[in-house]
């Protein structure tokens, strides 16, 4: 049952968004300045500091709306030298991340199995 | 112990898995180029595969499917792009409609797997799973997933405003 279950995750998955990714993402986007950053970046990637630019609240708030942005996977930061900077993150790559782990599972399995196959030893096996 | 290490790196969306078996490279090998053998480790627990054209050689397809609890069937398919026996195999994976056409909606992934004998009786095995083409799928899907999605939370903020 598991196992099914591994596997409907990532064939299923793979198109859709959880429950709790749904509410990070709204939770996210209920705000007016947030959603600016995200088409901004969209657009092209920029750092921390030119999009504060746009703003007339502090670095820091701007720095606080991209943190939230960045936990609903909407967008990645990227350091480069001194500068941080903002990626747009397409949901198809959030939702591969989060698939990640359920591949790493399947492959343990895998592993696993094919130990139990070695270990079985080769005796009714002609082929070569 | 097995599985000596697994990695996942999610700025590349890739997995490096690091096992080792009591058995020399051409034997571990033959569990990937026996048709027989590859099904019985390929599918998860309760979703055993079944091979159906196995065309082990560079260009060659793997057809498969895998028959889950409730007999529910999900077919799949591999295309080896390289391999060099024992040592090394890299492969393209794909979904299938029921039907057995390519379905290209669903992700594309590949495995680079090597081969090293540690000594005569013993193998490392490591396996490398990446996607392939989320490239194509981030025009298509993501960006016009996040752009709806950022419509309609303004849309929400208009009608809420509109309506206090």
């Amino acid at each position: 049952m598991r196992g099914g279950i591994t596997y409907n995750l990532v064939v299923v998955r793979s198109s859709e968004l959880s429950d709790t990714e749904v509410d990070a993402i709204f939770g996210a986007l209920a705000d007016a300045t947030r959603r600016d950053i995200i088409v901004r970046v969209m657009r092209h990637e920029q750092s921390v500091s030119s999009l504060a630019a746009h703003y007339s609240m502090s670095f820091a708030a701007v720095q606080k709306h991209v943190a939230v942005l960045e936990r609903a996977s909407l967008i990645h930061k990227q350091r480069s030298g001194r500068e941080q900077i903002v990626h747009a993150v397409p949901q198809s790559i959030a939702q591969a991340r989060s698939l990640l782990d359920q591949w790493e599972e399947l492959w343990r399995h895998r592993a696993a199995q094919m130990e139990r196959i070695l270990a079985e030893g080769e005796l009714e096996r002609s082929e070569s | 112990m097995t599985v000596v290490s697994t990695d996942v790196d999610r700025e590349a969306l890739s997995l490096t898995m690091v096992c080792e078996f009591d058995a020399a490279p051409d034997r571990v090998w033959r569990l990937w180029s026996d048709p027989r053998q590859l099904e019985r480790w390929w599918g998860p627990p309760g979703w055993p595969a079944t091979v159906t054209a196995h065309e082990f050689t560079a260009g060659g397809r793997i057809d498969y499917h895998m028959t889950g609890p409730e007999g529910e069937i999900s077919a799949a398919w591999m295309r080896v792009t390289a391999l060099d026996a024992p040592h090394f195999i890299h492969l393209e994976e794909g979904f299938s409609h029921d039907d057995g056409r390519d379905n290209p909606s669903m992700p594309l992934s590949e495995c680079a797997v090597r081969f090293e004998a540690l000594d005569d009786a013993s193998t490392r095995m490591t396996v490398v799973f990446r996607y392939s083409s989320l490239a194509d799928l981030d025009l298509v899907v993501g960006m016009g997933m996040v752009e709806g999605l950022t419509a309609a939370a303004g849309q929400i903020e208009g009608v809420l405003a509109t309506a206090a």
